[in-house]
């Protein structure tokens, strides 16, 4: 039984973390998850809409989760995905509102079609680990990340809040480290792996992140990491991005790779840098995979 | 038949939403009643002279009181019935509070609705026969089951009383939860040095049997007249033989086995005396952790032994004993912390539970009183507790309070000081509550004092830093978050009710609450009785309790079995079932039905028969329902006064 989602990047996939779309989608073709992006699909509004107002917030959703509805009645689909945890948090809150008819009324009224709503939503890792299995990752493992000592960061709306997310432990999600562990990888336990890194908060309160992100990477050194392994797009950003403010603001020294879970995949599936995109990372990661053995380094 | 009825006001909790004047008024029309009026307190003195007067003035020959629940007052009015010359079951309750004033705010339809059960009750009432009360033996035994500081307190007093006792304790040794205690609050006494003495109190009474390493294995009859079987677990020592010198656990190799009694820190040997002070002071093996048992290799214990006690085949041995009441007094246990994922989860190791820092303060603990982490065996200078683990916390199930964490947390933070003057406690907490004696005035001193700082709020995360820890939390009174570098975390685990609690509970035909701790007779007035006769409660089995009340209710339970014992003869009740033996088929249903054992199949000229024993009898009514031939009768329930009681409702 072959697994078919409808996909929703989301607007990041097409900027910021273009590397963790391409490379997700690379990987999910590789496993023979049949990826169908959802027809012109909008910006979900983010933390700015439904920081402001649920309603705003639902109606943007609900106008994808209409097409969606839409893509379901041509063909038989296992339900919407996306690799985002934020886009997914929306998703699934804007999901769980409409359960009351009074507010489902009135985002249709609004969007101006009915609305279903019915498909299950999941993020990409959650595919991969429950609908998939990660044994079938491990098949496709040709270089395993052996010697790789890696801290996995899921960020704090991966699991959040439990009753939506509907996934994991939501004090100590294992989902991540047990497919790392599978890539071959050596997986340290962090206790920081749900914390915030401050998300959104990096545009209006730098000092937030720089001591908020600061704090993961610090402890990610002492428990002797070389890479963090992140699955959001915002957090990735935090690490990588703004990695050498926050050594200035810090005054500490981190050359710390941040990776998406789905590069590291792809570089385990021997996949190239079309796929893969480490290129794209601020801090890089050359040194560090050339010093691991059948790795060169240079994205294979 | 001349019936008189009252319509009780009961102040305003029942005339407030039901019009009493005209449910009396109405009572007048049904058949029967010659008299019917409301008034204020039918319980009260005035209320039941009126009942009294109005018996003589109309020469009634039953009485219906529509008021409350009859778990409240049916006695009370049945004795009224009697001071009048009748006989107390010419009587009947209409419960037109709880059924009817307290769950509708409809007066109109609440005052029907009260009228039809006034109804009922007469159509019941003329129905009613004479009912004469028998009388049987008590067994002037009492059994105690639990042999912490409530247990031992009742049985001691039963002793006292001159009545014999057999005390009953899952664990090794009695002294409970209190004996693995280091202080007490608030007057930071030696637990062990006012607990040990009554332990050997017990064991040198002459009144009293201990069964220790013992379960209740079933309860059968009634009060007066318990069966209990108790299983006797295999300790793999003769206990008459055994001397407690404790050569055996110096030769024991398996010196790694989990140390329940020190709460799991530290380990012991497969064979055991749980602590010093152990009463019985005897030897017990572990029979998971040793060699010979497991493996079928060692036995250096039984090589050791200077009286030969070791005993590898020895069995569990089931023990009948015969009571006359019985006191569960089986306590508590404590909150499986590992269910809050930011507490770590049972992951690190220096995130312990009070109990385990309890056993590292005490003297005869693992560590001989000197403070260790656990990881490291480092002496610790940053101590935070957090309260309220497992307790007041509706996500995980556990809404109650557990009433005495907040104090113990004070008399840890002031022991810390004590043992480490360099050392600072900071305590989360979320209210304190220290409502006894001396109480509030001992927080204050922890805090004034001996300077442990308190923060009103939660704990949001625990996390490893550089051998330490992060413990971040919010402070609630000044609005921020606090984050704080500690060595050891001490948690405030609260109280949960005793694993088996519910099936012993079942056994001893006793409710428990939600949350599996047993139910008092009465909220207020009843605390150490249960709904089951001859059966009481004491201690922390009914609801977490700190070390007085539970010596309080000990206390309690013992006069109660005493007042019981008091008498020669119990009075039997008379509703229970009989049988018409010209209808009786000889089926035998009512016999497989009776959950009390009390049918037993006879032989009559030649026929099967069911026979009543009326002892034994509950009045429940299942045989009833079940004989086909309505050949078996429940007095006072007959089929004929229920089917009246329908029919008035419904035709």
């Amino acid at each position: 039984m072959s697994l078919c989602y409808a996909y929703y990047p989301g607007c990041s996939g097409l900027g910021t973390s273009l590397e963790y779309d391409t490379s997700t989608r690379a990987l999910c073709k590789d496993l023979g998850i049949e990826l169908v992006e959802i027809p012109d699909w909008n910006c979900c509004g983010s933390t700015p809409a439904h920081a402001v107002d649920h309603l705003l917030s639902a109606c943007l959703v609900g106008r994808n989760l209409g097409i969606a509805d839409d893509m379901a009645e041509e063909r038989e689909l296992d339900g919407i995905i996306t690799p985002c945890p934020s886009c997914l948090k929306n998703l699934k809150t804007t999901q769980h509102r409409l359960a009351d008819p009074e507010f489902h009324r009135k985002v249709e009224l609004i969007v101006g079609r009915p609305l279903k709503a019915e498909l299950p939503i999941k993020s990409v890792l959650q595919v991969l680990v429950e609908d998939l299995g990660i044994q079938a990752l491990a098949k496709l493992v040709q270089k395993p990340l052996a010697g790789l000592k890696v801290v996995p960061y899921y960020g704090c709306i991966m699991v959040r809040p439990p009753q939506i997310m509907q996934f994991d432990d939501a004090e100590n999600p294992m989902a991540l480290d047990n497919l790392l562990a599978e890539l071959g990888a050596e997986v340290l336990p962090f206790a920081l792996k749900t914390d915030c890194c401050g998300a959104s908060l990096g545009t209006t309160r730098k000092d937030v992140i720089t001591k908020l992100s600061g704090r993961i990477l610090d402890a990610a050194e002492e428990a002797g990491a070389d890479a963090i392994v992140t699955a959001c797009p915002l957090c990735q950003l935090n690490l990588d991005m703004r990695q050498s403010q926050i050594n200035k603001a810090n005054h500490s020294g981190h050359q710390m790779p941040v990776f998406y879970y789905s590069q590291l995949a792809g570089l385990a599936a021997g996949q190239g840098e079309a796929s893969t995109m480490l290129d794209k990372l601020c801090v890089s990661p050359r040194p560090l995979l050339a010093a691991l053995a059948g790795h060169t380094g240079e994205g294979a | 038949m001349n019936i008189g009825v009252f319509v009780c006001h009961c102040g305003s909790n029942i005339a407030g939403t039901v019009d009493t004047e005209a449910v009396a008024k109405t009572a007048l029309t049904f058949r029967e009643v010659v008299f019917a009026t409301d008034t204020m307190y039918a319980c009260s003195e005035p209320g039941q002279a009126g009942i009294v007067d109005a018996i003589k003035t109309y020469d009634l020959d039953g009485v219906v009181v529509a008021s409350c629940t009859p778990r409240m007052h049916e006695a009370t009015f049945r004795r009224t019935l009697e001071r009048a010359g009748l006989n107390k079951y010419m009587f009947e309750m209409a419960n037109i509070r709880e059924h009817v004033s307290w769950i509708g705010k409809d007066k109109e339809a609440n005052t029907r609705k009260a009228e039809e059960l006034v109804h009922m009750a007469v159509e019941k009432l003329r129905r009613n026969d004479y009912l004469e009360a028998g009388e049987f033996d008590i067994n002037k035994r009492v059994m105690v089951i639990g042999g912490g500081v409530a247990g031992i307190q009742a049985a001691l007093d039963c002793a006292d009383g001159g009545l014999e006792v057999i005390l009953v304790e899952r664990e090794p040794s009695i002294g409970g939860k209190m004996s693995k205690l280091d202080k007490t609050f608030p007057t930071v006494d030696c637990s062990s040095c006012i607990l040990g003495p009554k332990m050997v109190d017990v064991a040198q009474h002459p009144n009293i049997t201990m069964y220790t390493l013992s379960e209740i294995e079933s309860v059968k009859g009634f009060v007066g007249n318990f069966d209990v079987t108790v299983r006797r677990k295999a300790a793999y020592v003769d206990w008459d033989t055994c001397t407690g010198c404790g050569e055996c656990t110096t030769k024991c190799p398996s010196k790694k086995t989990p140390d329940r009694f020190n709460e799991f820190i530290g380990q012991t040997t497969a064979i055991n005396i749980p602590f010093p002070q152990a009463i019985p002071k005897k030897a017990s093996i572990n029979a998971e952790a040793c060699l010979k048992l497991t493996k079928d290799k060692c036995g250096a214990c039984a090589k050791i032994c200077p009286t030969e006690a070791i005993r590898f085949d020895q069995q569990d041995e089931l023990v009948n004993e015969q009571v006359g009441a019985i006191i569960a007094a089986t306590g508590y246990d404590l909150f499986d912390f590992t269910k809050y994922g930011e507490y770590g989860g049972g992951r690190y190791p220096d995130v312990i539970t009070s109990m385990q820092y309890e056993r590292l303060l005490s003297a005869s603990g693992p560590t001989e009183g000197h403070i260790k982490r656990p990881s490291d065996g480092a002496e610790p200078k940053d101590i935070v507790f957090i309260q309220c683990v497992g307790s007041r916390d509706k996500s995980i199930g556990r809404p109650y309070c557990s009433g005495f964490c907040c104090m113990y947390t004070a008399k840890q933070t002031i022991l810390t000081k004590d043992h480490m003057p360099d050392s600072q406690s900071y305590v989360f907490y979320m209210d304190i509550r220290a409502p006894g004696k001396n109480y509030d005035e001992f927080t204050r001193r922890a805090m004034e004092e001996y300077g442990a700082r308190y923060i009103r709020g939660r704990v949001s995360a625990i996390q490893p830093k550089n051998g330490r820890y992060l413990v971040k939390g919010a402070d609630t009174l000044l609005g921020e978050q606090v984050e704080i570098e500690a060595d050891l975390i001490v948690l405030a685990v609260g109280a949960e009710a005793a694993k088996g609690a519910n099936e012993l509970a079942e056994k001893l035909r006793i409710s428990y609450d939600p949350y599996g701790f047993f139910m008092e007779g009465h909220p207020k007035l009843k605390p150490v009785e249960t709904n089951t006769a001859g059966i009481y409660l004491a201690g922390s089995c009914q609801g977490p309790k700190d070390i007085p009340s539970s010596v309080a209710q000990g206390d309690a339970a013992a006069a109660k079995v005493l007042a019981l014992f008091s008498k020669d003869k119990l009075a039997s009740d008379p509703q229970v079932s009989n049988v018409k033996l010209v209808r009786c088929i000889g089926c035998g249903k009512c016999e497989s039905v009776c959950p009390f054992g009390a049918i037993e199949m006879i032989d009559f000229r030649g026929m099967p028969k069911a026979s009543v024993v009326e002892t034994v009898c509950q009045g429940c009514g299942v045989c009833t329902a079940a004989c086909p031939q309505g050949a078996i009768q429940l007095s006072h329930f007959t089929d004929n006064q229920i089917l009246a009681e329908v029919n008035t409702l419904c035709l």
